[in-house]
């Protein structure tokens, strides 16, 4: 099967680059000591860059996202992941069914 | 299994491990469609299936694969392609950051190693855990090893095959990663119970994301309600 060295090289960039931000961030907090400021933001990545990858599909799609996010939540609230997350698929096609 | 037939060390990697992959089933199956589509979108642009795996293999990193595959062309714009995976990835340094503190049960090389497989989804699974429980190795590699298997099959897969999903939105597939990442998030959320991150990074990512093309707007909303929690210590104190 066909293998471009070119291909190979991007690859190999991709590679460096993305393994390199994945340690980057962790070689740093740990070869450096943490300020109060610098833990509490920390403390709050989580919340942030989840908040953020979600934020366009959740709050800018329509309402049959929004609602259907909304949805999942409440679901989330007493069911296990995976109920949660069909549920919430299922709330997506019905109500881009009827809101369309 | 009971836990009093767990013996020596080996049990416990076995049991955290298949826990790990046991709760990583959700994003094992939502994974499915994108990584057929991915697969599918390399193939018509002129990628063989080896190459398509190679990419997913070293690379492993969905968005900026697409990315990537949107870009490819003859000649290969490497140079755009890598810069652009930089920019798409740049969240990884915050998301390496944030799970430093919760890798003390790691050895130096087992972090390396587990590093390489921080994909979205490894990361917010692991962090629910560690919420809870101390993260171990084994429960990490749980989380990892199955799920890096799945893309590259299903990538694979998608490559050989084409287009075998047309119009995943009809069946609700394109929402299946905000559900599992909300799902994730709510999680987290009742440990922590803090709404400034949320709201200032929520904001913040969708402006980015109607100014700016790309994912810059994952990275800025990060950035934001981390800066946002960073600023309120003094207040606090």
């Amino acid at each position: 099967m066909r293998l471009d060295p070119v291909a190979l090289l991007t690859f190999l960039g991709m590679l460096a680059v993305t393994y390199g931000a994945r340690i980057g961030g962790y070689w740093f907090v740990q070869r450096f000591t943490v300020g109060p400021r610098l833990k509490a933001g920390l403390e709050a990545v989580p919340l942030a860059v989840l908040t953020a990858i979600i934020a366009p599909t959740v709050l800018a799609s329509g309402p049959a996202e929004s609602l259907a996010a909304l949805a999942t939540l409440l679901l989330a609230w007493r069911l296990p992941v995976l109920a949660a997350v069909l549920g919430g698929i299922l709330t997506v096609v019905l109500l881009r069914a009827v809101l369309a | 299994m009971s836990t009093t037939e767990l013996r020596g060390p080996s049990d416990r990697w076995r049991v955290d491990f298949l826990l790990g992959a046991w709760q990583m089933l959700p994003l094992l199956i939502s994974v499915i469609p994108f990584g057929l589509i991915l697969g599918a979108a390399a193939t018509d642009k002129g990628l063989s299936p080896l190459e398509t795996m190679l990419m997913s293999g070293l690379v492993f990193a969905g968005s900026a694969q697409f990315v990537a595959t949107g870009l490819w062309n003859h000649p290969v714009p490497i140079l755009v392609i890598v810069a652009s995976t930089a920019l798409i990835n740049s969240r990884h340094l915050l998301m390496g950051a944030a799970l430093e503190s919760h890798m003390r049960l790691f050895r130096s090389a087992q972090a390396y190693l587990a590093l390489f497989f921080l994909a979205d989804e490894i990361w917010a699974t692991a962090l629910r855990r560690a919420a809870q429980r101390p993260l171990t190795p084994a429960y990490y590699f749980g989380l990892a090893i199955p799920f890096y298997l799945s893309w590259l099959f299903w990538t694979m897969l998608g490559a050989f095959v084409g287009g075998v999903i047309a119009h995943p939105e009809r069946y609700g597939l394109d929402f299946a990663f905000a559900a599992v990442f909300l799902v994730i998030l709510f999680g987290l959320w009742k440990h922590q119970r803090r709404l400034l991150p949320i709201a200032v990074s929520a904001a913040v990512a969708l402006l980015v994301w109607k100014l700016a093309p790309g994912v810059w707007y994952i990275f800025a909303g990060g950035l934001a309600g981390t800066a946002a929690a960073a600023l309120m210590v003094r207040s606090e104190a």
